[in-house]
């Protein structure tokens, strides 16, 4: 078998440093344990750079397992830099907490990250398999990592719990493919596949084990019931890790087996996408109308926001390629906004949830007064979610309207429409406490730097791109999915 | 002269925006200067928009100062600006009502103050505002449509009266639900045209959408109902007596003055131009619901004790007359559109602004407290007066000629259209008149005469002030101006509307050849 070392250089950077952080960490005193967010936040830098020098190649190795491609690197790209502004974010939120450990919960991270690097890579079942199993892993330690708080063991086994049922189901509908189709590959998948008829009821029933799996790790419903309670009890930057860089790595796997594997059975699954698309996002965000506690907002604003990625598969086509690439385009769109915009949410709320702020939504009350600058930000970002122009989030909501309406989808882009205008009164409903409710309190929330830059960066990204969305536009367009 | 040329309105869109950066990066107790970069940029802004008036060949029907540039390439957006006879006396006014709502609040910061947010807010509204009336892009004309709404939600949620809560989210989500309906015709107009476009200019070309009729009514019906809940047509208009009544006194004389004519403006750009067969098909029905609300907007008012609600409920009134004017698909009826938008911007703008001024002297807007107040303040009474007048149509002031033009020309709407319907129309409409003028004499009756009642005896109220005739006395001077001499606008719109009915006339001449043969 071939190997590129070139092509893994990212992902073989990336294993070493986070072995590194943890062996490194062992040998540390306690009181300089800190130092392992600086090795780590050099190591994905290190990884960042490394994806970054790979970007226009197209190099297939590992015997066509893993492959580095346009689609791949952008996603590296966007796993790499929310995982950096995840790090920023925990910097803070680990000081504040203090019981955390801190070389563990770096190294989780990181492994979290490779799985979701090579998943970017991934052209076989095998491989997306395994990458799943190496984000999820880690996820479950990192969601349990407050020990001393029962919500975090909680979260932890309410995630562990759902998230082995689902993949084990995965596994079995990746199993039946194997058994219909003889291959593993995508591409051979998808070859063996083309032209039999013989196979609708089967490959109907691994379709649905393999959405259980998918729709698992992207929240969507009935696979979400976890969500809003891991997210709770998990550290908020971890929620933020769960919420933007898990669900992508979901979205990605979901493409890849689905578009390149099963394109010829899209008349089969096209009709489930749609529809758990649409019950996603009505059941996200009419259960958000309800929540009074910010990070349950947030998870909620999560599901439904994964069900505006999702109904846009519910008009793919078996045959026409150009259809298709314009999904792919508006949901690849939506992901690389949904990062920054998703981001800056959970850190503007782990900032508001430092001393002096607090965790129900009553509690944001008069923000603007105490600390205007973190609520501006909060509100781009949250206004962004709900998809109001000049933020970023406009211009994703009008691409995946387009790839609806050039479909054919029409009742799918009216239920969307819909949901836009219920979805914006519960993101209103936090801006409007900020803004227009008085407080009695009137010290500002303290902000230490690391959070700042990285809420800050957050919200120019949303901003200059609802401004000039050809950044993202452009970056989307190039990934040359097919 | 070259700058005005080419990038004239630009500037007059952009140059707001520039403001509110500038008044957000100055720092904290800086109130004058604050003031200064309001007064300086939509100052600019409104000489610009003067110096392209003046530059505007008027008599000419076709778009000028037109600017094309590519701005978001992967989805065939481009920044296409230009203007032709409708939407220049719009954008005017605009730029007008803005400047002198920046004047007023050189002394009017509402309540809780932060003046650096509060003049921030409305020069980004006002960047949205002038944007819808010169983009020629349909995404480009979503953006500033949208845009709107922020700034709009803030002003009525931070700044607004005692139910301003309520009144903010339910003028954000009304809005926001009617723009969604839009946004989803706009695509389907891009998918349906070949070559697929955003451009309003080339998608009105021949032969570039090529519709089966039910999804072109279809679309037009979304088209009509995200204007139709800005206009507000008769029955998407609940939001506006809350956001009007609720808004500090800028924000409704920018919500009533420019904000509600983005609908109309949309009718008359969008809807109407790119499918004028649905427009023919959904005309009556306009019709119907305008003369509903003309009827139903005066009795509301009648039914009236808070003088800035009646005043809001007589905008509902008003734009049903602009609505019955655009229905009939004629020029004069167009023509009546665009000149009742102007007037019931700066005849209702002017009402606004009394209505605050007055609840700063009486600290209400409930009638019969103010009762007396003649005697009390007679100057600002006076102005009510003739404000009110003016609104209720008086012949020589401006509120006339949008309104006796509209049921003119619904008298003979544009050929093919029932003609039973646009005539009862006109009938409805013309007994809307009558009471039109019925509540507002007796608004004036129960405001400026009777007794002053016990509270208001107690208080001496200063009359109206230097800065407020500074604010109000170019808009006063126009309501007389536009009253004695319409054809300030009439020249400016003729062609154009013209041109415009030819368009939608032309049509139905193809589609009967087409049947002939």
């Amino acid at each position: 078998m071939d190997v590129n070392l070139t092509a893994l250089l990212p992902e073989i950077i990336l294993a070493v440093v986070a072995c590194g952080v943890m062996t490194i960490d062992l040998f540390l005193p306690k009181e300089r344990r800190g130092a392992a967010f600086m090795f780590s936040v050099v190591g994905v830098l290190a990884t960042l750079v490394a994806v970054l020098n790979l970007y226009g190649q197209n190099i297939t190795t590992l015997g066509g397992m893993f492959v580095v491609d346009r689609f791949a690197v952008i996603f590296k790209i966007v796993f790499c830099v929310a995982a950096l502004l995840v790090f920023a974010v925990s910097h803070a939120y680990l000081k504040e907490d203090g019981e955390i450990p801190h070389g563990e919960y770096f190294t989780m991270m990181m492994f979290a990250l490779l799985g979701m690097l090579t998943i970017a890579s991934s052209r076989d079942l095998i491989a997306i398999f395994v990458s799943i199993e190496m984000i999820s892993i880690p996820s479950f330690v990192l969601a349990g990592i407050r020990k001393h708080d029962i919500r975090s063991n909680e979260a932890a086994l309410k995630f562990f719990l759902f998230g082995v049922l689902s993949t084990a189901l995965m596994l079995f509908g990746m199993s039946l493919f194997y058994g219909i189709a003889g291959a593993t590959n995508l591409a051979d998948i998808s070859e063996n596949l083309a032209g039999r008829t013989d196979i609708e009821e089967v490959s109907l029933l691994a379709i649905l084990f393999l959405i259980v799996g998918f729709g698992f790790k992207v929240s969507a419903f009935p696979f979400q019931w976890w969500v809003p309670d891991t997210y709770e009890g998990a550290p908020i930057p971890v929620a933020a890790f769960l919420s933007v860089a898990s669900k992508t790595a979901g979205f990605v796997g979901l493409f890849q087996v689905m578009f390149l594997a099963l394109g010829s059975l899209a008349g089969t699954w096209r009709p489930m996408f749609g529809i758990i698309g649409v019950v996603t996002m009505t059941f996200g965000n009419l259960v958000a109308l309800q929540q009074k506690q910010i990070v349950r907002l947030l998870a909620y604003s999560s599901i439904a926001q994964a069900g505006y990625m999702l109904v846009p598969l519910g008009v793919a086509s078996a045959t026409n390629t150009e259809l298709n690439t314009t999904i792919v385009f508006a949901v690849v769109a939506y992901l690389l906004v949904y990062a920054f915009m998703e981001t800056g949410a959970f850190a503007s709320a782990t900032a508001f949830s430092r001393r002096g702020g607090g965790y129900m939504v009553d509690d944001y009350a008069g923000m603007f007064a105490r600390s205007p600058v973190l609520a501006l930000a909060m509100s781009a970002f949250l206004l962004s979610l709900a998809g109001i122009f000049p933020f970023a989030g406009w211009w994703a909501k009008l691409v995946v309207f387009q790839a609806l309406i050039e479909g054919g989808g029409l009742w799918l882009a009216i239920a969307m429409g819909i949901n836009t205008v219920v979805a914006l009164f519960f993101y209103s409903a936090v801006v409007k406490r900020m803004f227009f409710d008085r407080s009695e309190v009137t010290t500002a929330v303290t902000l230490p730097p690391v959070l700042a830059g990285a809420i800050g960066i957050a919200a120019l990204v949303v901003v200059v791109g609802g401004v000039l969305p050809d950044l993202f536009g452009r970056l989307a367009q190039n990934s040359h999915f097919f | 002269m070259n700058l005005v040329d080419e990038w004239g309105i630009t500037l007059a869109v952009f140059l707001p925006l520039l403001g509110a950066l500038a008044i957000a990066l100055t720092p904290k107790g800086t109130e004058g200067i604050q003031k200064l970069l309001a007064l300086g940029s939509t100052g600019a802004a409104l000489v610009i928009g003067l110096m392209v008036a003046f530059a505007f060949e008027h008599g000419e029907p076709g778009l000028q100062f037109e600017k094309n540039l590519q701005w978001i390439p992967s989805i065939d957006a481009n920044y296409h600006v230009g203007i032709d006879g409708i939407s220049l006396p719009l954008i005017v006014l605009s730029l007008l009502v803005t400047f002198l709502c920046i004047v007023y609040a050189y002394r009017h910061i509402p309540e809780p103050g932060n003046t650096k947010a509060f003049l921030a807010l409305i020069l980004l509204l006002e960047t949205g505002m002038n944007g819808s009336f010169i983009a020629l892009d349909l995404i480009l004309f979503f953006v500033f449509w949208e845009l709107v709404l922020v700034p709009m939600y803030f002003l009525i949620g931070i700044w607004g009266g005692e139910n301003r809560q309520y009144a903010a989210i339910k003028f954000f989500l009304y809005t926001l639900f009617g723009s969604v309906f839009m946004l989803l015709g706009f695509l389907a107009l891009y998918f349906q045209s070949d070559p697929h476009t955003f451009d309003m200019v080339r998608l009105q070309g021949a032969g570039v959408l090529n519709l089966p009729i039910g999804l072109a009514n279809l679309i037009f019906a979304g088209l009509a109902l995200g204007f139709a809940v800005k206009v507000p047509m008769w029955p998407f208009h609940t939001w506006l007596p809350d956001a009007h009544t609720q808004a500090p006194t800028i924000g409704s004389v920018l919500l009533a003055a420019v904000m509600l004519k983005m609908g109309t403006y949309g009718f008359m750009r969008i809807a109407i131009p790119i499918l004028p067969e649905p427009a023919q098909v959904f005309a009556p029905l306009i019709a119907i619901l305008a003369a509903i609300a003309i009827v139903y907007g005066a009795l509301c008012c009648l039914a009236q004790t808070n003088l800035k609600r009646m005043i809001a409920f007589s905008s509902v009134g008003h734009m049903g007359f602009v609505m019955l004017g655009i229905a009939t698909l004629t020029p004069e009826g167009f023509n009546a559109a665009v000149f009742g938008m102007v007037a019931h911007g700066v005849v209702t703008g002017m009402l606004f602004f009394l209505a605050g001024s007055i609840k700063e002297r009486y600290h209400s807007y409930e009638m019969p407290e103010l009762a007396g107040m003649g005697l009390k303040i007679p100057r600002m009474a006076g102005l009510l007066a003739f404000c009110a007048i003016a609104s209720l149509g008086l012949p020589g002031l401006a509120g006339f000629w949008g309104e006796v033009m509209a049921l003119l020309s619904s008298y003979r709407p544009l050929e093919g259209l029932n003609l039973t319907v646009f005539r009862s129309a006109m009938v409805v409409g013309g007994i809307g008149t009558v009471l039109t003028a019925g509540y507002f004499l007796w608004m004036l009756q129960r405001v400026n005469m009777g007794k002053a009642s016990e509270a208001s005896l107690k208080h001496r109220y200063a009359d109206v002030e230097r800065l407020e005739y500074a604010a109000w006395v170019p808009l006063l001077a126009l309501i007389l101006v536009l009253g004695l001499y319409p054809r300030l606008i009439m020249d400016t719109t003729t062609s154009s509307v013209t041109r415009l009915t030819e368009t939608v006339a032309g049509e139905r001449a193809e589609v009967a050849q087409a049947a002939e043969r």
